[in-house]
C-alpha cells in the first residue's frame, strides 16, 4: 500500500490504534473500556499480520527478506526495512507478547488508562522497528525512542520508588546508547552510508573495530544487561507495572542480544574475537553472581529480575562462542526467556493484584486455595530452571554445548549456574506455594480467573511445545546463522593472512 | 558599480523592514494609543512580507553596497530563521504585553529594528557592516529587555545586559581594529586573502577579541553570565525573542566570519571554538540542574545548546556548517515551542515561572503537557524527535574531522542535561496535580501546535530542511 510493504504495516498498525484512542472523548467507564478494547484489537491485528509476514518469510534463505526502501534524510541515510532469520523470531515474539501485556493490564490499571494504552502501542511500534530496521540510524531511532514510553510506563504506573527507577533506567540506557551513536557516526564516516546490508560487507580497520565494538558494547551490555551494568534492571522491574515488566524482560532485554548478533559479531569480527574472553568472563560472573544474589531476595519480582540477568549471561556466552550451536542456542534462549520470564512476571502479577505485595514472606501455602495457579507457576518455574521438556532446557543446553566447543572451562563454570538457578527457583516456589496456609489475608484469595487462564495457558503451551519441538525457531534462524558464522570465519581468516603476510 | 535596482533587489527584506519600521513608528506616534494591537499586527505582516520577499527574490549570490553586504543562500537561510523567530515571538507577545500593561506601540517597532539589525548582521561582509548590524540589533534588544520598566527585575535585566553588552562591543571593536591594522582591510574576503601568508600575532589577538564579543552575543561560556538573569528578568516574549532570533543572528555571523575571513587561521579559531563549545555544554548541563525557575532553566539550556551547535563549527567543514544550520533551525522551533508553553503558565491571571507550578499538568491540560514533554525530550536529543537529528548532524561533522574527544564530552554532557529535561517531564507527568492553568489563547496554542507537530513528525519528512541547509552551507565554501 502506497509503496510500503508489510513491515511498515506492522510498524505503523499500532499507531492506528493510538490514533483511535486519541479520538476517544471523556474519562467515563465506557471510554476506558473502548480504549482497552482498541488497544487489544490493535495488538491482535498486528500479531495476525506478523503471522502473515511469517508465512511470506522463506526460512531456507539466509539473506534479508520483505525488504522495502525509501529515500529519507539523504546522503546515505535511508528508510530501509527487512528481516532475516535472526530478526524474524523477535518480531513474532514482540507481536505475540503485546496482547498479553494489554490483557494483563485489563483490571490492574485503573487510572489514566488511555495514556497507558497509548504508551504501550507506541512502544510496540518502536520495538518492531528495532527488529526490522535495516538502516543504522533508523535502528537507533527505534532503539532509543523506546526510552520515552518506557520511562512514562515505569514513572506513572509504577510502584513506590517509581521515580528513582524510571530516572535510573532512562539515564543508564541513554549513556550507553549515546556512545553507540558516536560509533554509528564513525561507521557512517567510513562507509558513507548507514545501510546495514552495506555495512555488513564493509571491512572496518582492525584498530578502529576495537573502539567501535566497545562503543556498541556499552549500549548493548547496559540493555542486556550484563554484570556490572545490570543494576538498573532490578529497580526497573520491581517498580514497573506487571505488563511493563513483561515487556522489559520479554523484549527490551533482547534488543541487547539482537544488537550483538546484528552488529557486533558480523561487523567487527576481529574485535569480537579479541574481546570474547572479556564477554565470557562477564557472562560467568553474571550467571554465578546474580544467581547467588537471587537466592537471598525477598521480593518476588527482584528475584525474577536477577534470574533474568543470569539467563542473559547464557545468551552472551553462547553468542561469543561463535559456532552454530552457541548462536542458535542464544537466539532460542532469548525467545524462550521472553516467554518464560514474561509468564513468570504475569504469575507475580496475579498474586500481586490480589494481595498488593510482592514480598515472598507474605505468601505461603497457596497450593491449597489456588491449585491452578500452583500448576502454572510450577510449569514456568521449571522452564526457568531449564527442565528438559520445557523450552528453557533447549536454549541453555545448546549455549552450553556451543561454549564447551569453544572453551570448556567457561562451560564448566556456567553449568554451575544451572544448579544455582534450580536452587533459587525451587526455593521461591516452596516459600510461595507450599507450607501452611495460615495467613488470614491469603485464605480468601481466589484461584485464577478466566482472563488469567487465557493469559497463562497459551504461554504454557508454547513453553512445552518449544521444549519438545524446538525446530520451528532453530530452523528459522539456521540459514542466517550459518551465513553469519561463515562470514565471521572468512573475515578472521583474512586478518590472519594479512598479519602473517606482514611478518 | 552595481546598478541600484540590482542592489535593492538583493536587499529587499532589509528594505521592507526598515521602511516598515519607520512608517509604523510614525503611525504609532500619531495615534498615541496604548493597547493598540494594530501596530503589532502590521509588524507581523511586515516580518512575513520580508520572509516572503526572500523566497521570491533571485536565488543567486551577490555582493552589494561596495562590498559591505552579501546576499547568498547561507544568509537567506539564516535570515528566514531569524524572521521566523521574530514573527513568532511577536505573535506570542500580544496577550502577555496586554496583561502586564506594557503593550506600547514601541515594542513591535523595536522588534522590527532589532530584526533589521539581525538581517544586516547575517549579511555583513565587512567589519564595519558587522558592527553596524550588531549595534542596531543590540541597542533595540537592550531597550526591550527592560521594557517592563516598572518591574525591578526587568530593569535590572536591561541594565545588566546593557553594561555587559557595551563591554563586549568594546572588546569586539578593539579586535576589529587590530585585525584592520594588521590585515589592512575590513572586508572579510580581503582579510582572508591577506592572511594567506600565515597570521601575525596581532591578527591572533584581534581574532580572540572579536570572538569574545561574538561569544557574548551567542551567550556561550565564559561570556554567559548575563544569560540566566536577563532571561529571567525580561518579559517572557522578549526572552523568547532573545533565545530564538538573536541567537540565530549571532551564530550566523560567527560562522560566516570564521569561514570566510579566517580560513587561513583554522588552527587558531578551532581551538577557541572547541574550548567554548566544551565549556558551554558543561555549564549548560550542570548549571541547569539546580534551577527552579523554568526561564532560568531555559537560559542554561540555551547555553548548552549553543555549545552543541558550535560542535559543528569546530569541525570547520562544509558538513559542520550544515550541522550548525540544521541545529539552529531545529533549536529555533524547540525554543519557540517551549516558550509558548511557558507563556501558557498562568494561574489566576498571573504568570508563573516555577517548574513546580507545572505539577500534574498532564491531567489538567493534556495537550500543553504533551507538547512541553516532547519539547523537553527533543531538547535532550532523544530520537525520533527533531532534537536528535540536530545532534546527529553536528556530531557527525565532529567525528569526521577526528574531534573524538569533543564528541565524547558532548555526549556525556547531553546525558547530564537529559536529567533536568526529564525532571520537567517528571513534574508534569509523575507528580500530583497542582492548581490548573487558565485558558490558553489561540496564538500561543497555535505556536505550540506547530512546534509540537514539527518536533514529533520531523523524522517523517526531513528531506527539505536538510537539503536547504546543505545548499546554504555550500554557498559559504
Amino acid at each position: 500500500m502506497f509503496g510500503f510493504g508489510i513491515l511498515s504495516g506492522l510498524i505503523f498498525l499500532p499507531l492506528v490504534g493510538v490514533a483511535f484512542i486519541l479520538c476517544l472523548r471523556g474519562d467515563d467507564e465506557a471510554a476506558l473500556r473502548n480504549a482497552r478494547w482498541a488497544a487489544l484489537l490493535a495488538t491482535i491485528i498486528t500479531f495476525l499480520l506478523s503471522l502473515y509476514a511469517w508465512k511470506l518469510f522463506d526460512t531456507s534463505s539466509s539473506g534479508f527478506q520483505l525488504i522495502e526502501e525509501k529515500s529519507w534524510l539523504g546522503s546515505g541515510l535511508i528508510y530501509k526495512l527487512g528481516v532475516d532469520g535472526m530478526s524474524m523470531p523477535f518480531v513474532l515474539l514482540t507481536t505475540f507478547l503485546m496482547p498479553f501485556c494489554i490483557l494483563a493490564s485489563w483490571e490492574s490499571i485503573t487510572f489514566r488508562v488511555k495514556e497507558y494504552m497509548i504508551a504501550f502501542l507506541v512502544l510496540e511500534t518502536l520495538m518492531i522497528g528495532v527488529f526490522s530496521a535495516l538502516d543504522l540510524v533508523l535502528f537507533y531511532l527505534f532503539f532509543e525512542g523506546g526510552l520515552i514510553p518506557m520511562f512514562l510506563i515505569i514513572g506513572i504506573w509504577g510502584g513506590k520508588r517509581r521515580i528513582y527507577a524510571s530516572f535510573k533506567f532512562f539515564l543508564y540506557t541513554l549513556l550507553g546508547s549515546l556512545l553507540m551513536l558516536l560509533a554509528i557516526m564513525a561507521m557512517y564516516g567510513v562507509a558513507g552510508t548507514t545501510d546495514i546490508t552495506v555495512l555488513l560487507k564493509t571491512a572496518f580497520p582492525a584498530s578502529m573495530q576495537k573502539w567501535l565494538w566497545l562503543a556498541f558494547f556499552a549500549s548493548f551490555a547496559v540493555k542486556m544487561p550484563m554484570w556490572p551494568v545490570h543494576t538498573w534492571l532490578p529497580d526497573a522491574h520491581v517498580e514497573a507495572p506487571t505488563a511493563g515488566s513483561v515487556i522489559l524482560a520479554g523484549i527490551l532485554l533482547k534488543m541487547g542480544g539482537y544488537g550483538f548478533i546484528r552488529f557486533s559479531l558480523p561487523m567487527f569480527p576481529d574485535a569480537s574475537q579479541y574481546f570474547a574472553p572479556l564477554v565470557w568472563t562477564l557472562s560467568i560472573i553474571a550467571i554465578v553472581y546474580t544467581s547467588l544474589v537471587a537466592l537471598v531476595q525477598e521480593d518476588m519480582k527482584k528475584l525474577i529480575a536477577y534470574s533474568s540477568i543470569a539467563h542473559m549471561g547464557f545468551v552472551t556466552m553462547g553468542l561469543f562462542a561463535m559456532n552454530p550451536q552457541g548462536v542458535q542456542g542464544a537466539i532460542f534462549q532469548m525467545v524462550s526467556h521472553g516467554l518464560v520470564s514474561g509468564a513468570l512476571f504475569l504469575c507475580v502479577g496475579v498474586v500481586y493484584d490480589r494481595l498488593h505485595t510482592r514480598e515472598i514472606a507474605a505468601y505461603g501455602g497457596l497450593v491449597k486455595n489456588m491449585p491452578l495457579f500452583a500448576v502454572a507457576f510450577m510449569l514456568f518455574t521449571m522452564a526457568n530452571v531449564g527442565l528438559p521438556g520445557t523450552s528453557g532446557f533447549v536454549g541453555e543446553f545448546l549455549t552450553l554445548i556451543g561454549t564447551f566447543f569453544a572453551n570448556s572451562w567457561v562451560a564448566f563454570f556456567a553449568t554451575s549456574g544451572v544448579i544455582f538457578s534450580a536452587a533459587y527457583a525451587l526455593y521461591l516456589y516452596r516459600r510461595v506455594i507450599f507450607g501452611v496456609l495460615d495467613k488470614p489475608s491469603l485464605m480468601k484469595m481466589q484461584d485464577l480467573s478466566a482472563r488469567e487462564i487465557a493469559l497463562l495457558a497459551p504461554l504454557g503451551l508454547l513453553v512445552i511445545y518449544y521444549g519438545i519441538q524446538p525446530g520451528p525457531i532453530l530452523d528459522a534462524c539456521a540459514a542466517s546463522v550459518d551465513l553469519l558464522i561463515k562470514n565471521y570465519q572468512t573475515a578472521l581468516g583474512l586478518t590472519k593472512a594479512a598479519t602473517l603476510a606482514l611478518h | 558599480m552595481t546598478p541600484l535596482s540590482f542592489a535593492l533587489a538583493h536587499s529587499l527584506p532589509e528594505i521592507v523592514l526598515a521602511v516598515g519600521a519607520l512608517a509604523l513608528l510614525m503611525l504609532g506616534a500619531l495615534r498615541k494609543l496604548t493597547g493598540d494591537w494594530i501596530i503589532s499586527e502590521c509588524a507581523i505582516v511586515l516580518l512575513g512580507l520580508a520572509a516572503l520577499s526572500m523566497l521570491f527574490q533571485v536565488q543567486s549570490s551577490a555582493v552589494i553596497w561596495d562590498g559591505a553586504f552579501i546576499d547568498d543562500s547561507f544568509g537567506r537561510f539564516m535570515k528566514l530563521l531569524a524572521l521566523c523567530g521574530a514573527l513568532f515571538s511577536l505573535l506570542l507577545s500580544r496577550e502577555f504585553m496586554a496583561r502586564e500593561r506594557i503593550d506600547f506601540f514601541e515594542f513591535p517597532v523595536l522588534i522590527l529594528l532589532a530584526t533589521l539589525g539581525m538581517l544586516m548582521l547575517i549579511s555583513a561582509q565587512s567589519l564595519i557592516a558587522l558592527y553596524l548590524g550588531l549595534e542596531l540589533m543590540s541597542l533595540a534588544l537592550y531597550v526591550i529587555a527592560a521594557f517592563h520598566r516598572d518591574n525591578l527585575r526587568a530593569s535590572e535585566a536591561g541594565l545588566k545586559y546593557f553594561v555587559l553588552g557595551a563591554l563586549s562591543s568594546g572588546m569586539m571593536l578593539y579586535g576589529a581594529s587590530l585585525i584592520y591594522g594588521f590585515a589592512g582591510t575590513v572586508s572579510f574576503t580581503g582579510i582572508g586573502e591577506a592572511l594567506r601568508g600565515g597570521p601575525s600575532i596581532g591578527i591572533v589577538f584581534g581574532l580572540v577579541f572579536l570572538m569574545a564579543g561574538l561569544a557574548f552575543k551567542m551567550s556561550v561560556v565564559p561570556f554567559h553570565m548575563w544569560t540566566p538573569d536577563v532571561y529571567e528578568g525580561a518579559p517572557t516574549p522578549v526572552t523568547a525573542f532573545f533565545a530564538s532570533a538573536a541567537k540565530m543572528a549571532a551564530v550566523a555571523i560567527t560562522v560566516r566570519i570564521v569561514i570566510t575571513a579566517f580560513p587561513g587561521m583554522k588552527v587558531q579559531w578551532q581551538q577557541i571554538v572547541v574550548f567554548i563549545s566544551i565549556l558551554s555544554m558543561a555549564v549548560g548541563a550542570f548549571g541547569a540542574i539546580g534551577q527552579t525557575n523554568i526561564k532560568r532553566l531555559m537560559a542554561y539550556s540555551s547555553i548548552g545548546h549553543m555549545g552543541f551547535a558550535l560542535v559543528g563549527l569546530s569541525a570547520g567543514t562544509q558538513q559542520g556548517v550544515l550541522g550548525v544550520l540544521v541545529y539552529l533551525a531545529i533549536y529555533l522551533v524547540m525554543t519557540l515551542g517551549t516558550f509558548a508553553a511557558i507563556l501558557s503558565m498562568r494561574i489566576g491571571n498571573r504568570y508563573v515561572e516555577n517548574i513546580g507550578d507545572l505539577a500534574g499538568l498532564s491531567r489538567n491540560n493534556k495537550l500543553l503537557a504533551f507538547v512541553l514533554a516532547m519539547m523537553m525530550f527533543s531538547l535532550a536529543g532523544i530520537p525520533p524527535l527533531a532534537g536528535f537529528f540536530a545532534k546527529w548532524y553536528v556530531f557527525v561533522a565532529a567525528i569526521q574531522s577526528n574531534l573524538y574527544w569533543l564528541a565524547v564530552i558532548g555526549m556525556l554532557a547531553s546525558v547530564v542535561s537529559a536529567f533536568y529535561y526529564l525532571r520537567v517531564v517528571k513534574v508534569m507527568y509523575l507528580d500530583e496535580p497542582a492548581r490548573p492553568f487558565d485558558r490558553v489563547n489561540w496564538e500561543v496554542t497555535a505556536v505550540m501546535a506547530v512546534g509540537g507537530l514539527f518536533v514529533v513528525l520531523f523524522w517523517v519528512y526531513p528531506g527539505p530542511l536538510v537539503e536547504a541547509a546543505s545548499a546554504a552551507a555550500k554557498s559559504l565554501f
